[in-house]
């Protein structure tokens, strides 16, 4: 197989109370080598059950279909595992953990991803040199680093310390949710800076956001529309600035 | 949900791993004939050349421990335990008493080795070097601080193995310091007065069922005293371990510091696997004299017992420090992973105006461990100060208890005190309980606790997988950053040591 990542028909559901509620129903997406899309839709429409599916969230049940990461069956590996083959989710809300040093976590990371892939691993002195360059490309705070894992820190500094994980960790294939939300115009640029700096012919990311604004920063190839767990209509960038103008209610009524 | 039911059969499956550290030496032994009555206690004396106030003292302590009952307050639950079926005394049978390294029997030496204990003269000379390979996840010491110590700190090492200590080096450095550090037999002989004048003056013989038991058997354990106006020169480090089958071990810690004196005291303590349980009862007394520090820490990872909860160590420990002179300060800190009970209280009287009395704990159980454990901060003399920083972590269908006493005492204005109580879950089947005594007769005086309790979150161990840590690492990382101001507290060997340790000993509890 000669696709980058192929989701064909995927299904999945969430335990509610008890019982199992579909939240994705049939979604089908292309994404090839070197490609960034982005996935537009309303709330509640199942863009980030989609990137938790693809991480490899154990909450949700996939009750069908497909989805292959470079000829590989994904569904079937563990997050780890896809973090190691090049899989990154920039999580909505990144999460707290209190008493765990930033740079200690993302050395750590690092070397287990660098580790599954064959790579030497890094000294704390190589890793320090590397995440301080990477920040100051990214205009953070280095100070970031010496933190506990977003403890205390503003909306916007973890989703920059996402970014920077994105940076150390590279990825092959990186989604991003929501991760423009509650960021001012500079935060937006270092974000958007974030994925053209990992722009290449091997990397491709999805990118999940309600804004026009990033897009503009980004250009993606592809705009996809999603709404009620299926991908509704794809097109190209025009559709973003289709969608700022028309909203979605066009769109689900057309759909309907 | 299906990734809970996964990961409790994780922890069952992964709950099983062998015990690291279980393997016996093949040592000749002499053992005392099981049981215990004044015949047997007149042996363990005179096998130690005891004079005979020492005797009668051992003989008194025993007197009053036939008075007493076992306590129940603690919430652990074992089977009785018949002190009729246990020898009270094992030495390892000697020639005529090792000279150096090279004398010592090389079996014992290559436990140590196993142990990764540094014994080895040179190794020691070299200061004892951060272990290699260390588990990336358990290298939470920040990176910075890391590179900033630019001489390790040199160690001495008074190696108990059962109940005679067989070697003890940088004894010279230390007597130039005028620094005592020996077995405390030896210090019974070499220098009584000192032993008479505060050996059991902080844990009385009679004290509780365990320390009377102590006090009447006591075989060895360690003496430190620390002169006026020194500073140790050196942190101080005995490592214990049980070794005979069916043997308690009883051992005796004093360590006193005159005026102006400090010290840092580290104690590790590992065992091999057997299936019986065994009996440990430790009896630790520290004196801090007008301006005295006393640092004493901890790492106890004795066999816990296997997944079914068979076996593993019966630990009742009694440890408590008297801050006798002015702005004196005692500072516990320990580790305890180990253990199938631990019974233990490591607590401050603080009696000299303005001293200080802190305690960090981590306490972690999995499978079938129970732990009550705590401390005693009495605030006796005005302006005491005392910290109590406890963190217990229970996995598996395991219990922890953390039973706390903070008593102001009506002579004691100004005094303070701050406990922090936070518990970690790991599944749900297991227990955490907190158990604070409060008794507060001084109206100047100012208490405050707080308390958490948590469980290692989904969302917490799925953010760490997503990055390309495995399950067990993620666990780890979390575990060690929720007892991160309790680690920073131990020397730093210690602490990676510890860091480790809590890793190993919640292999598969994730949940």
């Amino acid at each position: 197989m000669s696709q980058f990542l192929s989701i064909s028909g995927l299904r999945a559901t969430i335990d509610d109370q008890g019982s199992p509620k579909e939240i994705l129903r049939g979604v089908d997406l292309e994404i090839p080598a070197g490609e960034v899309h982005a996935i537009m839709g309303p709330n509640g429409s199942g863009k980030s059950t989609l990137s938790y599916v693809l991480s490899g969230r154990e909450d949700y049940e996939v009750t069908g279909g497909e989805v292959s990461f470079e000829g590989r069956d994904l569904l079937a590996m563990e997050p780890e595992e896809r973090a190691a083959a090049g899989v990154f989710l920039a999580f909505q809300a990144p999460v707290e953990l209190p008493g765990v040093n930033n740079a200690n976590f993302l050395r750590t990371a690092v070397n287990a991803v660098r580790r599954a892939r064959n790579e030497p691993e890094l000294d704390a002195v190589q890793f320090l040199k590397a995440a301080r360059a990477e920040a100051k490309r990214l205009s953070m705070d280095a100070e970031m680093l010496k933190r506990n894992v977003n403890v205390g820190f503003s909306g916007g500094e973890k989703k920059r310390n996402e970014v920077l994980q994105m940076a150390l960790l590279q990825p092959r294939f990186a989604i991003l949710d929501e991760t423009d939300s509650g960021l001012d115009i500079d935060a937006l640029r270092v974000v958007a800076e974030g994925v053209k700096a990992l722009r290449s012919p091997s990397f491709s990311a999805l990118v999940i956001t309600h804004h026009q604004r990033l897009l503009d920063y980004l250009v993606p190839d592809r705009v996809h529309v999603m709404a009620r767990g299926r991908i509704l209509k794809s097109g190209g960038p025009e559709l973003a600035h289709q969608l700022e103008a028309q909203g979605y209610a066009g769109f689900l009524a057309e759909a309907a | 949900m299906p990734a809970v039911a996964e990961t409790i059969s994780t922890v069952e499956t992964l709950g099983q791993s062998t015990y690291k550290w279980g393997f016996e030496t093949a040592i000749e032994m002499e053992l005392a004939p099981k049981g215990l009555n004044e015949d047997i206690i007149r042996l363990i004396s005179e096998r130690k050349g005891e004079p005979e106030w020492l005797l009668d003292w051992r003989l008194k302590a025993f007197a009053s421990w036939q008075t007493m009952k076992s306590p129940g307050w603690g919430k652990i639950g074992h089977p009785p335990i018949d002190f009729q079926d246990v020898h009270y005394y094992a030495a390892p049978k000697k020639k005529d008493g090792p000279k150096s390294l090279d004398e010592v029997d090389p079996e014992l030496l290559r436990t140590y080795e196993k142990l990764g204990i540094p014994l080895k003269e040179q190794a020691i000379l070299a200061g004892v070097e951060p272990p290699e390979g260390m588990g990336a996840a358990a290298a939470d010491i920040d990176d910075e601080e890391n590179a900033q110590r630019p001489d390790r700190p040199r160690v001495a090492v008074d190696a108990v193995f059962d109940s005679v200590s067989v070697a003890t080096t940088f004894r010279k450095t230390l007597a130039e310091a005028g620094v005592i550090f020996c077995p405390i037999s030896e210090a019974v002989r070499e220098h009584p007065e000192l032993v008479r004048q505060y050996l059991g003056t902080v844990v009385p013989a009679g004290d509780n069922f365990y320390a009377a038991l102590n006090s009447a058997v006591f075989t060895d354990g360690s003496f430190v005293f620390i002169p006026k106006g020194v500073k140790c020169p050196m942190e101080l480090s005995t490592y214990f371990r049980i070794n005979a089958r069916n043997t308690g071990q009883f051992e005796r810690t004093l360590i006193i510091a005159e005026e102006g004196a400090s010290v840092s005291y580290l104690e590790g303590c590992t065992a091999p696997m057997r299936d019986e349980n065994q009996l440990h009862a430790a009896v630790v007394e520290l004196v801090a004299l007008d301006d005295a520090s006393i640092k004493y820490s901890t790492v106890q990872n004795w066999y816990p017992g296997d997944a079914e909860g068979r076996g593993g160590i019966y630990n009742f420990v009694t440890k408590r420090g008297a801050c006798r002179g002015a702005r004196a300060k005692i500072s516990w800190t320990q580790v305890e992973t180990g253990s199938a009970i631990t019974w233990k209280y490591p607590s401050c009287i603080l009696q000299g105006e303005g001293s200080v009395g802190e305690f960090y704990s981590v306490a972690v159980t999995n499978n079938h461990q129970q732990a009550d454990t705590g401390t005693k901060m009495i605030h006796i003399g005005k302006n005491t100060r005392s910290t109590i920083v406890a963190k217990t972590i229970s996995a598996g269908r395991s219990d922890s208890t953390y039973r706390g006493l903070v008593r102001v005492l009506p002579k004691a204005s100004g005094a303070r005190n701050f406990t922090q109580c936070d518990s970690l879950l790991i599944g749900d089947q297991c227990g955490a309980h907190t158990v604070p005594y409060i008794e507060n007769r001084n109206m100047s005086a100012k208490v405050e606790h707080e308390a958490t309790t948590s469980k290692i979150s989904e969302d917490q161990l799925f953010y760490c997988r997503s990055r390309g840590l495995a399950e067990e690492d993620a666990v780890g990382l979390i575990v060690n950053g929720f007892c991160k101001d309790v680690l920073k507290e131990l020397p730093m060997e210690f602490a990676v040591e510890a860091q480790k340790l809590l890793q190993i000993s919640l292999e598969g509890s994730v949940g």
